[in-house]
């Protein structure tokens, strides 16, 4: 998939290795500077909602549903430091019209997230 | 003991102080407020399209508009701009929002505690009655030099 411009203006990047989930990488730069030194947490929550798309996407596959956002939970753990950030998405349960899905974002290891979203989608068929 | 500012914290100019940073880059401004609560603008920007297909911004701009809402809302309750970090923030997206309209997001700080703020806040995009997202969420007072860095800030301490 194609990402969207405000993808694009956060800079995301999508990492897609054969065999592995696909990681979503979003640089430190000005557009995602919160106060000084630290990653904006409005970029992070975007960064993770973008990460949920691509992995229900992926998830849906040739299934050409449309993805509605219900709603967001967003917990910050750990403030973003000036390195990339880096997150992924889980589909933990696809239905026939709701879709759940989690998405993490981290810096220096996945076993020490930054912040970590809860999502419901609307699939609309 | 650290003495605290005496200054209000005052919003409009802290809008027009603020040299960059994700909210600037967005396109978020000031609007209005009160004791306890403050509205921000969010103006349409096709550089924030979330689906190429209708127009319609992606939801993480709005998340950005309401984290700045509800914490300028903590600041004008404390009458003083103190570090703070989100904990959380939850929104329901009731309706997407039109395109082409300036998002309006209203954040509003209900309770404070010695070390937790409470917030809540609605968006809308002209018709108040008819809203686009509603958040709650919390956020924690950080001391200055033991900050632990969590969560966002909106922008530059004067």
């Amino acid at each position: 998939m194609t990402l969207p411009p405000y993808a694009q203006l956060l800079g995301i990047v999508a990492e897609r290795d054969a065999g592995a989930p696909t990681e979503l990488v979003m640089p430190f730069t000005p557009e995602v500077l919160g106060r000084p030194g630290f990653v904006h947490g409005g970029a992070l929550g975007g960064l993770l909602e973008m990460a949920a798309i691509v992995a229900l996407t992926e998830a849906l596959g040739a299934d050409a549903a449309r993805v509605k956002p219900i709603n967001v939970t967003v917990d910050f753990m750990r403030g973003g430091r000036e390195k990339p950030t880096r997150a992924a998405g889980t589909v933990t349960r696809l239905g026939t019209r709701i879709a759940n899905v989690e998405a993490v974002a981290w810096q220096d290891s996945r076993d020490k997230p930054i912040a970590a979203a809860r999502m419901l989608y609307l699939l609309v068929r | 003991m650290r003495t605290q500012p005496t200054f209000r914290f005052d919003p409009a100019r802290f809008f027009e102080a603020r040299t960059g940073g994700h909210g600037a880059v967005v396109g978020i401004g000031y609007q209005a407020h009160g004791d306890d609560w403050a509205e921000l603008t969010l103006p349409y920007d096709e550089r924030l399209i979330g689906d190429v297909a209708t127009g319609v911004i992606a939801s993480g701009p709005i998340l950005t508009l309401m984290d700045m809402a509800t914490s300028v809302a903590i600041w004008l309750k404390r009458g003083q701009f103190v570090p703070q970090a989100t904990l959380d923030l939850r929104i329901d997206y009731l309706r997407p929002a039109t395109p082409g309209r300036t998002v309006i997001g209203r954040g509003e700080c209900y309770r404070l505690t010695r070390s937790i703020a409470f917030v809540r806040g609605q968006a809308h995009d002209g018709d108040p009655d008819d809203p686009l997202a509603h958040v709650a969420g919390t956020f924690m007072f950080t001391e200055v030099g033991m900050s632990t860095g969590v969560g966002m800030a909106t922008g530059v301490a004067k």
